[in-house]
């Protein structure tokens, strides 16, 4: 799952501000293509922007998951651009984007610009005819500057139709540096060494190797999906990962079965489990918020979990190399697999192709745009290899740009966002977590999780 | 940057008061029609002016009744027998399929739960509600300063069913063994002398009972102040000769009172029951449906919204709908016979 996530926890309670937005939506349709007169030369500090010039007074409506305050630091990135374009940018974000999205885009009132963060739903909007091609800057940009994977996420029946935007690390395990050099543990670079190390950390009874937490409100279960995605990636590569996204490979396949018998080993491992909360079954009840906390106490060793996890723990947290806190990455377990990756992240959705629209596309498909914004807050990474890389301040932000960017990366998106709703954040979350409370075992999970496979 | 605020504030502001503009616009314009329509029907005389009143007074209340209630009922009823036709699915490309989103809901495992969850609910939940609520207000009845208690009890109905879910999904928190409680029944059982308690939310069919719970404090309130009402509005004279013919105490509350107020008691229990059909809220936010607590309507909301298999969630749609539709009926026939009675 991406940083969706949180938002989710509300969207079935606020069903009047859904209406109150939808409502809203109306009342923004003004575009008048008066003048296209000659465009203005640039320049100063606006020089840079020349190419996107000749738009001035045009508005540009944007419709996103993204709330405030991460929604204000994408405001930010973009002003300098509008104000040198005068190209007005109204941006809008929403709780209950998902369901939102798909209501305007068939009421006729889709927003020029969508960010949104599941291919799966990217793929729905396609469906509808509505989606405008982009325009050939960002598809040279794309080319260029991001993992061809990236692309392809951005794909639907062979056309290109969105550049990715941010991009979020999840293949990470937090653990406690000064914990780690009291004890004399070292940072596993293969997953045997990760084994070992949680085998030493178990017999040494100061701490507990892992800590664990998939509770998340409605959308309890998805960390325990990531835990499998990162094993099937792991263990079969990319085209077994592609392929069981699809559905041709299934869920009671050996080869997933053998990611489950991994994750049994590990997450669901009496030994390992769950420090500070209690048994393997309290994963299931424990929130991925608290899920890190015991860290902190030394209760317990480690944490796999994605980048955004970094904004969980208490402010005046030391998170750096030597520090209190950080994060290693999760080593790969087949060898054949090149530094697999699993990462999520957001697409810029066009729905129009005027000229103003196409421009503000084009921009954010730069390196000079992800630049910009990483600059203006922390705790937000570009997959855009053209990006500043000196530009990023935190440590784990640069952790995790240097996975996303690495072109020899094997990187795969979150599966479970681009599976069917009905699997991705529906079986599939409740399957894991019937198999981490115990009422169920593997094979029933992964039948159930088959069944419910829409046909 | 505080030019960005600024400007940001600026296009709100506009905003706003566009939609309060177009609000008041669409208010008045409503007026407007309604008094030229009032007009027009005041001017009418002879035999035409006593159907077309009629007419004017039922037409809103029956357009509406069509638009809001009538044609969605139809609609959920006719895609319960749809599906979609690929795997993206769409609300806008379903086909008939017959009876086969009912087989999936009476055939699967994990349905016949939620089935069984359902009536676990309404038979318990509404039974404990208002047995509480009679010998609260039994009790309460005879307390000084009773305004005081009763307001107390009261006072859950204040809280929403989420906000009440949550203090009790604390209630219930637990941590293993060896690690400090942090949930208030774990420490309260661990007092009691019971060194291991389990982890309650996730002991079923236990779960299913401690979310009830949470129905129950919020309900009590409003069944006891109902059925002390009633109570209250026994005649003196009834009690006085039955007191006189011998009767006491427990003989006294089942032949006199109890007959009395079967009525309202009647009405209690089903109002109750129907909050407890349709319970959604206290599932979801204690469970999310997790650990074997799924109920009808929650694994409706997410059969539909979540996995956008309209079909399926309209067929639990219509199964709900199937469930509440006697209960009504029969609330309705009590609140007839004792408007009659009176």
């Amino acid at each position: 799952m991406t940083i969706g996530i949180r938002r989710r926890l509300f969207a079935a309670l606020v069903p009047a501000v859904a209406i109150a937005t939808a409502a809203a939506g109306c009342s923004n349709s003004s575009n008048n293509n008066s003048g296209a007169g000659a465009v203005p030369t640039l320049t100063g500090d606006c020089a840079q922007y020349q190419a996107y010039a000749g738009h001035a007074g045009k508005t540009v409506t944007m419709f996103a998951s993204i709330i405030s305050p991460e929604s204000d630091s994408l405001q930010k990135s973009w002003k300098q651009f509008s104000d040198c374009t005068g190209i007005t940018i109204k941006y809008e974000g929403s709780n209950d984007f998902e369901s939102q999205l798909p209501v305007r885009v068939n009421g006729g009132n889709a927003p020029d610009l969508a960010i949104i963060p599941q291919p799966g739903l990217l793929q729905q909007m396609v469906g509808t005819g509505k989606v405008a091609k982009p325009p050939a800057q960002v598809v040279s940009d794309v080319d260029k500057y991001w993992n061809k994977a990236w692309k392809q996420y951005g794909t639907v029946d062979g056309q290109f139709y969105a550049a990715p935007m941010s991009a979020n690390m999840k293949s990470l395990v937090w653990y406690s540096p000064k914990t780690f050099a009291a004890n004399g543990w070292k940072v596993p670079t293969t997953w045997a060494d990760m084994m070992t190390l949680s085998d030493q950390i178990a017999a040494s009874g100061k701490a507990k190797p892992w800590c664990g937490g998939i509770g998340s409100g409605t959308a309890t279960g998805w960390p325990a999906t990531d835990w499998l995605e990162e094993i099937v990636l792991r263990t079969g590569g990319g085209q077994v990962y592609d392929d069981w996204v699809a559905h041709k490979i299934k869920f009671s396949d050996p080869q997933i079965t053998d990611a489950f018998t991994q994750l049994s080993k590990w997450m669901l491992n009496t030994k390992y489990v769950n420090a500070g909360f209690g048994d393997v079954k309290s994963i299931a009840t424990t929130t991925f918020q608290d899920a890190g906390k015991p860290i902190l106490t030394g209760k317990c060793a480690m944490l796999q979990q994605a980048s955004f996890y970094g904004a969980q723990w208490p402010k005046g947290t030391d998170i750096s190399e030597n520090g209190q806190i950080f994060a290693f990455y999760l080593p790969g377990i087949n060898p054949s697999v090149q530094t697999p990756v699993e990462g999520g992240g957001e697409f810029v959705t066009p729905f129009s192709n005027r000229p103003e629209v196409q421009a503000v596309q084009s921009y954010l498909s730069t390196p000079d745009w992800a630049t910009s914004r990483i600059k203006v807050a922390t705790g937000w990474v570009s997959a855009n290899s053209g990006a500043d890389q000196t530009a990023y301040t935190d440590p784990i932000d640069k952790l995790s740009a240097k996975y996303l960017t690495d072109p020899n990366a094997t990187f795969r998106f979150d599966a479970s966002d681009m599976m069917p709703a009905a699997v991705g954040s529906g079986s599939e979350w409740t399957a894991m977590t019937d198999l981490f409370s115990g009422r169920k075992n593997i094979q029933q999970a992964q039948q159930a999780i088959d069944a419910s496979w829409p046909s | 940057m505080s030019g960005a605020t600024v400007v940001l504030a600026d296009s709100t502001l506009q905003d706003a008061a566009t939609k309060f503009l177009n609000m008041f616009g669409a208010v008045a314009g409503f007026l407007a029609v309604l008094l030229i329509v009032f007009f027009a029907a005041g001017r009418a005389t002879g035999r035409f002016s006593r159907p077309l009143a009629i007419v004017i007074f039922l037409a809103p209340a029956l357009i509406l009744l069509v638009i809001g209630l009538v044609i969605p009922a139809v609609r959920t009823i006719v895609i319960s027998f749809e599906h979609a036709n690929d795997t993206v699915l769409h609300a806008n490309n379903l086909h008939l399929v017959g009876g086969r989103n009912y087989a999936w809901v009476f055939t699967t495992g994990d349905n016949q739960h939620v089935l069984l969850n359902t009536v676990l609910w309404i038979v318990v939940a509404p039974v404990v509600t208002t047995a509480f609520g009679l010998l609260v207000a039994l009790l309460v009845d005879r307390l000084k300063r009773q305004a005081v208690y009763k307001s107390l009890i009261f006072m859950p109905q204040a809280v929403s069913f989420v906000g009440a879910s949550i203090v009790w999904r604390f209630v219930y928190e637990s941590r293993g063994a060896g690690n400090a409680q942090i949930g208030l029944l774990s420490q309260i059982v661990i007092w009691l002398g019971w060194k291991n308690p389990p982890n309650w939310i996730l002991s079923s069919p236990l779960n299913t009972f401690l979310l009830m719970v949470a129905l129950v404090w919020v309900q009590t309130g409003f069944a006891m102040v109902v059925l002390s009402a009633a109570i209250k509005a026994i005649p003196d004279e009834i009690i006085e000769a039955a007191q006189i013919d011998g009767a006491r105490g427990g003989k006294l509350f089942y032949l006199v009172t109890i007959p009395m107020i079967r009525n309202t008691l009647v009405v209690v229990f089903t109002t109750t029951m129907i909050t407890t059909l349709k319970i959604f809220d206290i599932v979801r936010t204690m469970t999310g449906g997790n650990f074997g607590t799924q109920v009808l309507a929650n694994e409706m909301y997410n059969q539909t919204f979540v996995s956008s298999d309209y079909g399926r969630g309209s067929a639990l749609a219509v199964i709900l709908f199937l469930g509440v539709l006697p209960l009504v009926g029969y609330n309705i026939m009590q609140l007839r016979r004792e408007r009659s009675i009176r």
